[in-house]
């Protein structure tokens, strides 16, 4: 009941100076806009540099490097136990790049349930012959399947179907670089020559484009038992295990567990890649600050046109408090008033903000180093609509806190008698 | 006799501001129910500030003031705010209608705030007084279509919705011309006769105070002749 009263009064207030009670709002409405706008873009932005890392990486790679060994002999004499020990030029040690027992490492793997899928693959140095020319490359050696379930190798074969790379028996899908330096199309067969000087003919069943242009004109796949075949392997020969885990975080432990485990090394994700996730965090905050500022300068106008109402109405407060309203009760009519104008303002601010982003997610962007993204990317993530309209409201509030009390603590005396 | 309902003792009240000048010195007097009381004196012998002390809305005085035989010291701001609302009842010189609302919901307004009775019987209680005033056919209409008069006696039927054990008026007259102060006039003469309404008004309209009961003379800050 008394509730309504207020709520009666402020409507009454706000609907005497509509126009400017809807400026306020307006300038709500465009910040919330923005905000949500810009939030969603960025984000939609951050996450398709990062699924461009992310989703083409394993959170966690066992390999072999050759390295110098970390114990020298001479660590090993028991003379010299306690001695500080210097051996210059070292070399490292003739070391295969296979992993051994790859069969049981997998087994392993695949019995723990941190583990998500893991894809095996070879990476062999080749050099790719066309005509007098020969061009260096890179030869991956794929399980097709497990590498399309895992890092969506689908998406990224631009012209051809990578299955055929399975199906068809020495068959290459080439980077697109590679392909447009050597004129190779589909149905060609290139040359390539091993390190060890072997060479095989390979027949081209698609074009692989990843969005990192260098990476392009270098990198080929294969099949796992081509690769082994080129190498001239048995079909035993694995050079990297790739894991992907349910819980990316986690693969900085498990790379550390693995490696003394299985007795290789083993790299994270978030060692690799750091540069990605700080790049994700500067813009975010980025856009969180120019949100934020929008909104700040927002309720500034909230705070000019509530301070101008309150000069306006002195009157009406002094006879409202005369009559009995206390300054609580004042106070709640100007606080009501802020407030409505930012559920107003703000949840219009939502709609737009939805809106816009949709338009943005209409606007083709066709980039040849990114060939699945059609348009601008959007993430329409709930959290930046809770968080724009809660900030619509806490702003407004403080927006009309100020000039509320101010307006509670007028004298009704001074009015009246200043007649 | 009938009972006492406002009574001050020894009220004093000093203004600070340059320096200080003592504006009312040991003011004291009471009023029965029923009573129709009008406070005159010259310009600046603090009339109108001893009606705003004790109407509660000054609260910077020395003394003590009881309303209904509470005393209304130490009260706070929203206490005092429920006893204006309910207990008294104001005319000002100025009228103070809300030209966002329509007559009838100004009227209404201080019922609401009590909040004893539901909207429709508020709205009832405030075209019966309306009605009383004369002015029920203007209730519809917003108070800047109303001419000064009718604007003042909506004041007076605002004063009225809470049925309040006093009105308190200063100047109500002194806006309005020759015809409609007599209206003005005889309504709250009616009240006093017909509704046993008390009613404490501040004038200098002599004239006007003198067909009231009792007139309260004051003179730089005192009382002279009650």
């Amino acid at each position: 009941m008394k509730y309504k009263l207020i709520l009666s009064i402020s409507k009454s207030l706000l609907l005497a100076r509509w126009k400017q009670t809807l400026v306020a709002a307006i300038g709500v409405t465009f910040s919330i806009t923005m905000f949500i706008t810009l939030l969603s873009f960025m984000s939609g932005l951050n996450d398709m540099l990062d699924n461009l890392i992310i989703n083409r990486t394993p959170h966690v790679r066992l390999y072999n490097e050759i390295q110098p060994s970390k114990i020298q002999p001479i660590d090993n004499y028991s003379q010299y136990k306690n001695y500080h020990n210097f051996v210059s030029s070292i070399k490292p040690k003739n070391e295969r790049l296979e992993i051994y027992n790859n069969a049981a490492i997998i087994k392993a793997l695949k019995k723990d349930i941190r583990v998500l899928g893991i894809a095996p693959k070879i990476t062999a140095q080749v050099i790719y012959n066309v005509g007098a020319i020969d061009i260096t490359g890179v030869i991956n050696g794929i399980d097709v399947e497990a590498e399309n379930k895992l890092f969506f190798f689908k998406d990224y074969v631009t012209t051809g179907n990578y299955i055929d790379l399975k199906n068809t028996p020495n068959s290459i899908i080439l980077g697109k670089g590679a392909a447009d330096k050597m004129l190779a199309n589909i149905g060609d067969v290139i040359q390539v020559t091993t390190t060890k000087g072997d060479r095989m003919q390979l027949k081209v069943v698609g074009y692989f484009q990843s969005g990192l242009q260098d990476l392009d004109k270098v990198q080929s796949y294969a099949s796992i038992t081509t690769a082994q075949k080129l190498m001239g392997e048995s079909n035993s020969f694995i050079t990297d295990i790739q894991i992907k885990l349910k819980d990316m975080r986690s693969a900085p432990v498990i790379a550390i567990e693995y490696q003394k485990l299985f007795e290789v090394e083993a790299i994270d994700i978030q060692t690799a890649n750091s540069q990605f996730e700080t790049g994700s965090s500067v813009r975010t905050i980025i856009s969180y600050a120019v949100g934020v500022t929008l909104l700040i300068v927002a309720g500034f106008g909230i705070y000019n046109i509530l301070n101008m109402m309150i000069y306006e109405k002195m009157d009406s407060i002094a006879i409202l408090k005369a009559t009995g309203f206390s300054g609580k009760d004042v106070n709640r009519i100007f606080i009501t008033i802020a407030l409505s104008i930012g559920i107003f303002g703000g949840s219009m601010g939502l709609i737009f903000g939805f809106g816009l982003s949709n338009v943005i997610d209409q606007i083709p962007f066709n980039t040849a180093a990114l060939p699945t993204i059609k348009t601008f990317p959007i993430n329409y993530n709930p959290k930046f609509y809770m968080i724009g309209s809660i900030f619509s409201l806490v702003t407004t509030y403080f927006a009309g806190y100020f000039p509320s009390r101010k307006a509670s603590k007028i004298d009704p005396v001074i009015i009246i008698r200043g007649k | 006799m009938n009972e006492i309902i406002l009574e001050a003792k020894a009220i004093s009240k000093s203004f600070h501001d340059p320096i200080t000048v003592q504006v009312l010195k040991e003011i004291s007097f009471s009023m029965h129910k029923g009573d129709f009381v009008s406070v005159i004196g010259k310009s600046g012998c603090g009339k109108s500030t001893l009606l705003y002390i004790l109407s509660t809305m000054d609260t910077d005085y020395e003394g003590d003031l009881l309303i209904d035989n509470v005393p209304m010291r130490n009260k706070k701001e929203a206490e005092l705010a429920k006893v204006r609302n309910e207990k008294i009842g104001f005319v000002f010189q100025f009228h103070y209608l809300l030209n966002e609302f329509s007559v009838l919901r100004n009227v209404m307004l201080p019922g609401l705030k009590l909040g004893i009775h539901s909207e429709k019987e508020v709205e009832e209680r405030a075209y019966q007084k309306l009605k009383i005033l004369g002015i029920e056919n203007e209730a519809f209409k917003k108070p800047n279509q109303l001419s000064g008069g009718q604007k003042q006696r909506v004041a007076i039927a605002r004063a009225l919705i809470n049925n309040p054990l006093i009105i308190m008026g200063d100047e109500p007259t002194g806006n309005l011309d020759k015809k409609n102060s007599e209206i003005v006039f005889n309504i709250f003469q009616e009240l006093a006769e017909v509704y046993n309404q008390s009613l404490l008004i501040v004038t200098h309209d002599n004239e006007f105070a003198a067909q009231t009961h009792r007139i309260i003379e004051m003179e730089d800050g005192k009382i002279i002749k009650m």
